[in-house]
């Protein structure tokens, strides 16, 4: 297992400090189940950031991290759809209710494969809708321009789940030690590039 | 003025290390988040540095007394054996001359501060050196609570000068102080189980078990969350910040329960970082609440 390094902890704490000023600061004037979607979203990642800080990468180990990480994607994506499609909030709401039921179920009972399909299938409706959601609204004009940065950061959360998911699931797309290399500074750029975007609408 | 600068270096290399800095300036700084969650104004300079000054030089006090009166146990601890009075840096005699006259420079100065203020600095040095300490320290396992009550006196004492009274707040906050130090005490006794047997100091796992421990130390936490969360609330931080709290005390609650059903020595220190981290970052909001 990588170490991890002093340059690592610096990306993380960072990633934690913007986390930390988003759900302080970054979810005024939205309604409820847009702030606490964004606010559970943010909040994994702080915690994530924290715990990688303290144990170090052995703290991956855990079955629960792959379970934790879909909530990254799950809850910002709700987090969109409450606030920019809220008539559509209750379906998606169900879909990532069901969606994280079914994903933590199956990691326990399922086989591999079935269990992977699953979590390619939910993280990858997430994925899309973080990605392009925010582009599409920045298009039509409905939002401002730099709000495409959300779906920047989005599509990076989307990575960076996908490849924590995949490690955990045993079948990694890029071999452990680069996802461990790449993961404190994807981290930190996703974040920040979602911060960035969200001021800016 | 060389004789001066002389002194000050052997007080920096040979007396800084007896306080303990680290625990010394996480105190403080429950004390001043105490003060700034009254919302007093924070131009209100002279009362903050007066709190400041008094609490850590109080603090500092009882550190160094606590220190020379654990000399003999802390030489016997590998642990703690290179700390100054166990390797012979500082002989006992001027350690307890520097300890009392620290505490009482502390207490004297946060007396004329505040006549209850005062009090409760004094009640806090008086259970954490005598009853903590001397008493009860190498009796009984449960002599960390009242360690614990020792180390929320920082925090009540900053909340009582702020609003000038005990009101609820400031005992949950003091309850939240409470609560976190079995989590630091009882995690070191884990790590240094064997440390602890050699000094003969009865600790949870060696008159319980580690299990018990563990258990103790999650509840702990949880408390510590929950003791908090109802400060914060009673403070009235921003909706933000409370949701702030709430993740992070979800975090805390999550790895308790982590550390009972997969217990490990790795995930406990861990735990004990995090309620760490915890009790630093709760401290720092009720802080910048009160800006």
């Amino acid at each position: 297992m990588k170490k991890i390094s002093i340059l690592d902890r610096l990306f993380l704490l960072v990633t934690v400090l913007l986390a930390a000023y988003q759900i302080s600061f970054g979810l005024n004037n939205i309604n409820i189940l847009a702030t606490w979607s964004y606010t559970a979203g943010f909040g994994v990642l702080l915690v994530a950031g924290l715990l990688l800080i303290i144990l170090g990468f052995e703290g991956l180990e855990s079955q629960i991290v792959v379970i934790v990480s879909t909530l990254i994607p799950l809850s910002i994506s709700l987090g969109l759809i409450a606030e920019h499609l809220p008539k559509y909030s209750i379906p998606y709401l169900v879909f990532t209710i069901i969606g994280f039921a079914v994903i933590a179920i199956t990691r326990y009972t399922s086989e591999d494969k079935t269990a992977t399909i699953i979590l390619a299938v939910t993280h990858g409706i997430a994925g899309s809708l973080i990605t392009f959601l925010p582009i599409v609204l920045s298009i039509q004009g409905k939002v401002s321009p730099g709000y495409f940065l959300v779906g920047l950061g989005g599509a990076l959360i989307g990575v960076g789940g996908l490849l924590l998911a995949f490690l955990k699931t045993g079948k990694p797309i890029l071999s452990r030690q680069t996802i461990l290399s790449v993961l404190p500074g994807l981290l930190l750029v996703m974040t920040a590039l979602y911060l960035a975007g969200f001021s800016l609408r | 003025m060389n004789e001066i600068r002389a002194a000050l270096k052997t007080i920096k290399s040979k007396y800084f290390p007896l306080i303990k800095s680290l625990q010394t300036i996480l105190l403080l700084i429950t004390g001043l988040a105490g003060f700034m969650s009254a919302r007093c104004p924070v131009l209100n300079l002279s009362t903050l540095l007066e709190l400041t000054g008094s609490l850590f030089i109080a603090i500092s006090g009882s550190t160094v007394l606590n220190m020379w009166y654990d000399r003999d146990i802390d030489a016997i601890m590998p642990r703690t054996c290179n700390r100054p009075l166990s390797t012979g840096v500082i002989k006992p005699k001027d350690a307890l001359i520097f300890g009392i006259i620290l505490s009482i420079l502390g207490i004297s100065w946060a007396l004329t501060v505040d006549l209850l203020y005062g009090l409760v600095v004094f009640a806090g040095l008086f259970f954490d050196v005598v009853v903590y300490t001397i008493w009860l320290k190498r009796k009984t396992a449960w002599s960390i609570l009242w360690g614990g009550i020792a180390g929320g006196m920082p925090v009540l004492a900053g909340r009582i000068l702020g609003t000038g009274q005990f009101d609820w707040i400031g005992i949950a906050l003091a309850l939240g102080v409470l609560f976190w130090i079995p989590t630091h005490i009882l995690t070191f006794s884990i790590r240094y189980h064997d440390d602890y047997q050699l000094a003969k100091i009865p600790t949870f796992p060696s008159t319980y078990s580690f299990q018990t421990t563990r258990i103790i130390i999650a509840l702990s936490s949880v408390f510590t969350a929950l003791a908090m969360g109802a400060a914060a609330y009673g403070v009235g931080l921003t909706w933000g910040f409370l949701r702030l709290m709430a993740v992070l005390s979800i975090g805390l609650f999550i790895l308790a329960v982590r550390s009972l059903t997969k217990p490990s020595e790795r995930i406990t220190f861990g735990l004990f970082k995090y309620a760490s981290l915890y009790m630093l970052a709760s401290m720092l909001l009720m802080f910048f609440a009160g800006i």
